[in-house]
């Protein structure tokens, strides 16, 4: 470090620097908190990794900006989009020579059809799927990146300046692969491999997975080849805007995709985990409870009766009881299982905890969550096995509250805690505010958790606010950090 | 004091190839922040899922260098006379006392200046590593245990190598230790500490790694074993489960296989043998199930 600090690595241009400022606003936009000493101390250490070494550029900027976890992949994308390889090989125009690259290289690779490279067609499709299928089953990552090309080139079709985004050329770039297909054919030859023919549901399972891992890596390929063309055609910051996806913290619980849910998932359980330390942490350290009065009299005797030390009692604040209620139709499904699973994960800090379930019927869930630790088993039987519905399996959440009021109104009482979680879109029926007002009336806090955005409510048939009068509050709880805040603040 | 700087790594490759000696196995992004670390002479927060081989990390790296490992492990209610230093009051007392005894020799600031003296000092860990005239790694393990509070005591040592004591003054590092920080994860550190560290998290190894790790550390297994014990502790780990299998039990499940001399793993085998690898009884029972379905992990 004894050199001038302020000179650029070496190999830098104005050209880089002003990518680099491009990346670092984009992983801001992308809600990444990178601060100015970070990216200060990214630039020192670019100064030192070889610039021509991408996957120590690449780490040397991870290290220095990106300091959670769960910000991975949101960096990972921005990356690939202001990062990639770029050059001729990404042109979107039909180019005889572009065509021969990609050919010349799959020659070298497979060592097979000699001479014929660069020649107008080159790959016939058969052949092309013959190739990927070796590819996958040796399991040759390079052969594999160069199909991936080959592939995109022949079927995604990507004509330059069109404003698509890239979901529609890997839709169809796969269908023409025909993914599961390829799995099968595998799985067969898999199976013809061993002498009786015939695995035992280990090895298939086993096999299964680790094809199924390949040919995951196949679908990244074509993905990062096509983001590629698309940031040659369009630049980075168009690109970039286009894939931005949502850290797992701000995932939208009503629209999350597929994909998404599966990140909701993981993210969660660190995060409950967290919030239960913090919790427990805030119970221990909590201030002291009233002066103990027998304890400072007796103490006392030691200092000949005059109260020199005075004792306090240990402080016992009451736990209180959950009861959570949970409109589990479809549209809100996602919402109310994140929210049980947060206060499942946290019901040590409760006395206790009663669930119910409903959509237009409602049942008590208590006792799914009582026989299995596995969360997901206990959504699994609420999905199946608890009677929620009454009439037509719409919501109505006048009839649930209502039916919940007759059964289990009674067992209300100044320590219990109720959680009505829903949209309140309740179909036109009567809301039946009333018993709302009712609980209001028994419990010691009654409160709606909405995962609507808040300019949504009491629009159309959503009539949270009805409900909302009665309550001690309504919170909107769209996404991980929003729930996490109101569920920190129960505790 | 960055001058005195001497870079231990060439390149990222060296320090890959380096821990290999060691007998630890890295990856692109382990090494490539080690190397940065020791150029930028900044600390690295090491994060990840238990038994990933995060302490471990610090060890083979000061077993690499030839550095003396200096530790100090986090608790809830780490103060700073666990962490920094102490003053040997006994020590000073005594003195005192002595003092007395030879009658008015010599004025109170004497005495002052005398207790207030290194000879008086306690080094705990941070200091000791300050201090050092040798090369030492300090690792500063499970970090996330100790409170918000106390997460400052660590700032000024992490961004400029120094301990500041009121009565001595300002001590300086002799030379620029390498630091590791570990965390659980078990709460969010503070952006102070973050902005400060080189993050880098260690996840569950890739596939090739865990096996080449397993060929390693368990001597005398065959390549086939391996191969099919990472398969299914890959499987294992795509369930939802309370604690998946850390490299560590990985291991642990290798050399219990090894010894009941199972050199081809079904699924009456690898259930009889789960309990090595988890540690729950519903996690156990839950592999179990779903180990005998041949259709992979329940989504």
């Amino acid at each position: 470090m004894a050199d001038d600090v302020t000179a650029l690595p070496s190999g830098f241009d104005g050209g880089m620097l002003e990518t680099l400022a491009g990346f670092v606003t984009e992983l801001r936009r992308a809600g990444i908190p990178v601060s100015l000493t970070e990216n200060l101390d990214a630039m020192e250490a670019l100064r030192h990794v070889p610039i021509e070494d991408r996957s120590a550029f690449k780490y040397a900027l991870a290290a220095t900006m990106v300091k959670n976890n769960a910000h991975w992949k949101a960096f990972e994308t921005v990356f690939e989009v202001y990062f990639s390889f770029r050059g001729s090989h990404y042109r979107l125009k039909e180019d005889e020579t572009d065509d021969g690259g990609i050919e010349s290289m799959l020659d070298e690779l497979t060592g097979t059809r000699e001479g014929e490279g660069g020649s107008g067609e080159g790959l016939s499709a058969e052949e092309l799927a013959e190739m990927l299928y070796r590819a996958l089953m040796d399991g040759n990552d390079a052969l594999l990146r160069a199909l991936a090309r080959a592939a995109v080139t022949r079927y995604a079709g990507m004509e330059p300046g069109r404003p698509v985004g890239g979901t529609y050329y890997l839709y169809r770039t796969l269908r023409q692969l025909d993914l599961e297909g390829l799995l099968e054919r595998m799985m067969g030859e898999a199976e013809s491999k061993v002498p009786d023919q015939q695995l035992t549901e280990l090895e298939e399972r086993l096999a299964r997975e680790e094809y199924q891992a390949r040919l995951d890596a196949l679908r990244r390929e074509v993905e990062s080849e096509i983001r590629r063309r698309l940031v040659a055609d369009r630049g980075a910051e168009a690109v970039a805007r286009a894939v931005r996806k949502p850290l797992p913290e701000d995932i939208d619980f009503m629209h999350a995709s597929r994909d998404e849910l599966v990140s909701l998932r993981k993210a969660i359980a660190p995060l409950t985990r967290k919030l239960a330390v913090r919790l427990a942490r805030k119970r221990r350290h909590g201030r002291k409870g009233p002066l103990d009065f027998r304890s400072t009299v007796r103490h006392s005797l030691s200092t000949g009766g005059v109260p020199a030390d005075p004792q306090f009692r240990y402080p016992r604040p009451s736990k209180p009881e959950i009861m959570v209620i949970a409109d589990i139709s479809g549209s809100v499904a996602a919402f109310a299982r994140f929210t049980l699973q947060m206060v499942y994960a946290i019901s040590s800090q409760f006395s206790r905890v009663r669930s119910f379930v409903f959509i237009d019927g409602i049942d008590e869930v208590t006792d799914y969550f009582k026989s299995t630790e596995d969360i997901a088993h206990a959504i699994h039987r609420i999905n199946t096995e608890a009677d929620v519905i009454w009439v037509d399996g719409h919501s109505d959440y006048g009839h649930a509250l209502e039916t919940y009021w007759e059964r289990w109104g009674k067992e209300i009482s100044g320590k219990t805690t109720v959680l009505l979680l829903g949209d309140a879109r309740n179909n036109y029926h009567a809301s039946q505010s009333w018993v709302v007002a009712e609980m209001a009336k028994k419990a010691r806090h009654v409160y709606w958790l909405n995962p609507e955005p808040k300019s949504y409510w009491d629009t159309g048939d959503s009539i949270v606010g009805q409900y909302a009068a009665h309550c001690d509050g309504a919170y909107e709880c769209r996404n991980l950090k929003q729930l996490e805040r109101f569920v920190e603040q129960l505790g | 004091m960055t001058d005195v700087t001497v870079s231990r790594f060439d390149s990222p490759n060296v320090v890959r190839d380096g821990l290999r000696t060691v007998d630890y196995l890295s990856d692109d992004s382990i090494a490539g922040v080690v190397f940065l670390a020791d150029r930028l002479g900044k600390p690295i927060l090491v994060e990840g899922p238990a038994g990933t081989g995060k302490t471990q990390l610090a060890k083979s790296v000061a077993e690499l260098t030839g550095a003396r490992l200096i530790r100090l492990q986090c608790y809830e209610g780490l103060d700073e006379s666990k962490a920094l230093y102490e003053w040997n009051y006994k020590k000073q007392l005594l003195r005192i006392q002595a003092q007395r005894v030879g009658e008015s020799a010599g004025e109170w600031s004497d005495i002052e200046e005398d207790i207030f003296s290194e000879d008086f000092l306690l080094t705990r860990p941070l200091l000791e590593a300050i201090r050092a005239e040798e090369p030492v790694v300090l690792l500063i393990d499970e970090v996330d245990r100790v409170e918000v509070e106390t997460e400052a005591l660590l700032l000024e040592i992490l961004s400029d190598y120094q301990v500041s004591i009121p009565e001595l003054g300002t001590v300086a590092a002799k030379q620029i230790p390498l630091v590791f920080l570990t965390s659980n994860n078990t709460r969010e550190l503070s952006e102070a500490l973050k902005r400060r560290c080189l993050f880098l998290h260690i996840d569950y190894p890739d596939i090739e790694r865990e096996k080449e790790i397993v060929l390693t550390k368990v001597a005398g297994i065959t390549e086939s074993l391996a191969e099919q014990i990472v398969r299914i502790v890959r499987s294992i780990r795509s369930l939802e489960l309370k604690k998946a299998p850390s490299v560590s039990e990985t291991l642990d499940w290798a050399r219990t296989l090894l010894l009941l001399g199972i050199d081809h793993v079904d699924a009456e085998s690898a259930k009889e043998t789960l309990h090595v690898l988890l540690k729950y009884q519903s996690d156990i029972e839950k592999a179990a199930k779903d180990l005998s379905s041949a259709n992979g992990p329940t989504r």
